[in-house]
């Protein structure tokens, strides 16, 4: 028994997992430049996303979305003391490379950027630096678990200030969990086969009855109700992008925003964060976005 | 002597279900449901805290790690700073990485609001950023330093329980404790740290009810 405990005594713990966990139940916020990184920070933020445009001011202007320039980021990275994350392309794995070499704390293979690639993701495993990617269902999840992704987070119709999406992931994701928990285990290899996911990460599923890595919201949240409906359905923190900055008083969203992240359950508190705040973001319905606008769809 | 020591081990796990400890997590944010295992492992009743009544229900109490600077702006938007500093005075505190940031006297780069609870100075992500973080064993058990603070100073009643590269990196002072690593990452429960802070807290609640009510 002694001798056993000593040998699983060293098992290593996953680093990039292990800031995940440590980003739980805090809010990561969209910033375009270091002034609005300080207000996210003094607000509360557990981490800052650094890109050139919000999601909302990349689907009005159009055109390739890029990298941010590599300035601009590590501006960022000195202007504030919690982690800083930055954006890749899904399949660039170059600017993957150059992110890491900047020294970012986290990196988002995201689809609100123009893909560099229509059929294979980054190949993450390879990387010290940890990975974030959007899923819209548990196959999806899995194949960028299967990748080496440390984080998932839903992939709400981004800049558009409408949570329609990313409540239909989260709910989605949690029902498919639910099925295997209840799948009989000579059913598996035939859902993974369904899912398009790794056989193991089912397995792990099964065992634990969690994703292998936490799960957070994205996409969509632009007032606290938002936000702890997110958390209420099960997601562990949540990211705002265009929802703070695109409000009419920033700092004042943010706050509210991370009070009611902080104290989801609790709908008096929610309700005093959604007190005295001007309009928020002015949002778009989702199902009139054309088709190949929809970020959603990007990603494989 | 091993087998002895394990007994009294034992012993105090069997004390700890019969007075019922209650160790609570502060839950504002950051790491706090991977330390249940570790304290049920303990025989402990794992408690969320996120409101001053929560505060009166626990035994001991674990600052957890996170974001040190989210973490302060939660306890002053909540008015929870009178009442935590009231818990850290009453029962076991043990803070870790982001939770020793906020008992710390003194905080640099940058620097930062603290309880000024422990006398030691802390220097944040003195490491580096998170290509920087690590793991390594301490006291033979696998451990993170994730975006980690360093102690680099400690007043002359600190008591060092533990050193990486020279540096002090798990120390108490009284009935508070305080490590920039996090053991709760380990799935191998419980955790040497958890245990000696069980032990801390159970003596605490010992002292209190007094040794006949136990029996």
């Amino acid at each position: 028994m002694e001798n056993q405990r000593k040998s699983t005594n060293q098992e290593t713990i996953d680093l990039k997992i292990g800031l995940a966990e440590m980003l739980k139940g805090g809010v990561i916020m969209d910033v375009v430049n270091p002034e609005q990184a300080k207000i996210a920070e003094d607000a509360g933020a557990v981490a800052v996303m650094a890109l050139e445009r919000v999601p909302s001011d990349i689907r009005a202007q159009g055109g390739v979305a890029r990298m941010s320039c590599p300035d601009m980021i590590a501006e960022i990275m000195k202007a504030v003391s919690i982690p800083v994350m930055a954006k890749c392309r899904i399949g660039h794995f170059v600017e993957a490379q150059i992110l890491e070499a900047l020294g970012v704390d986290y990196i988002d293979e995201s689809e609100v950027l123009s893909p560099a690639d229509e059929a294979y993701h980054i190949l993450k495993s390879e990387f010290k630096v940890p990975f974030v990617c959007g899923a819209t269902n548990l196959g999806e999840a899995l194949r960028r678990i299967g990748e080496g992704a440390a984080l998932i987070r839903t992939k709400g119709e981004a800049g558009t200030g409408n949570i329609v999406e990313g409540v239909q992931h989260l709910r989605q994701i949690q029902q498919d969990i639910r099925k295997i928990l209840h799948l009989d285990p000579s059913e598996l290899m035939t859902e993974a086969k369904n899912l398009g996911a790794p056989y193991e990460l089912l397995l792990q599923i099964k065992k634990t009855g969690k994703l292998p890595v936490p799960n957070f919201a994205a996409g969509g949240v632009a007032t606290p109700a938002d936000a702890a409906l997110m958390m209420q359905l099960g997601a562990e923190s949540v990211f705002v992008g265009s929802g703070i900055f695109k409000s009419e008083s920033p700092a004042l969203y943010a706050k509210s925003i991370v009070k009611a992240v902080a104290q989801y359950k609790d709908p008096k508190e929610i309700l005093e964060a959604s007190k005295k705040l001007s309009s928020p973001m002015r949002g778009m319905d989702v199902s009139k976005i054309a088709a190949e606008s929809r970020f959603a769809d990007r990603g494989w | 002597m091993f087998q002895r020591l394990q007994r009294s081990l034992d012993l105090q796990t069997e004390v700890g279900k019969k007075i019922s400890i209650h160790i609570g997590v502060l839950s504002l944010q950051g790491c706090i449901q991977p330390h249940e295992p570790h304290l049920k492992a303990l025989g402990a009743t794992f408690v969320e805290v996120k409101t001053k009544e929560d505060l009166n229900q626990i035994d001991g109490l674990i600052l957890p790690g996170g974001e040190s600077t989210s973490i302060l702006k939660l306890i002053d938007l909540f008015s929870l700073e009178t009442d935590l500093m009231k818990t850290f005075n009453q029962v076991p505190t043990w803070g870790i990485c982001a939770g020793a940031i906020l008992m710390a006297r003194k905080v640099a780069s940058p620097k930062q609001k603290s309880f000024k609870i422990l006398n030691i100075t802390v220097q944040r992500n003195s490491y580096g950023r998170q290509s920087d973080s690590f793991n390594t064993e301490i006291d033979g058990y696998c451990v993170s330093f994730i975006r980690a603070p360093k102690i680099n100073w400690v007043g002359p009643e600190i008591h060092v329980l533990a050193r990486y590269n020279q540096e002090p990196v798990w120390v108490s002072y009284g009935h508070w404790m305080a490590s920039t690593f996090h053991p709760e990452l380990n799935s191998n429960t419980p955790s040497p740290m958890h245990r000696q802070f069980f032990e801390s807290v159970v003596k605490h609640a010992q002292s209190k009810i007094g040794p006949k009510k136990l029996r």
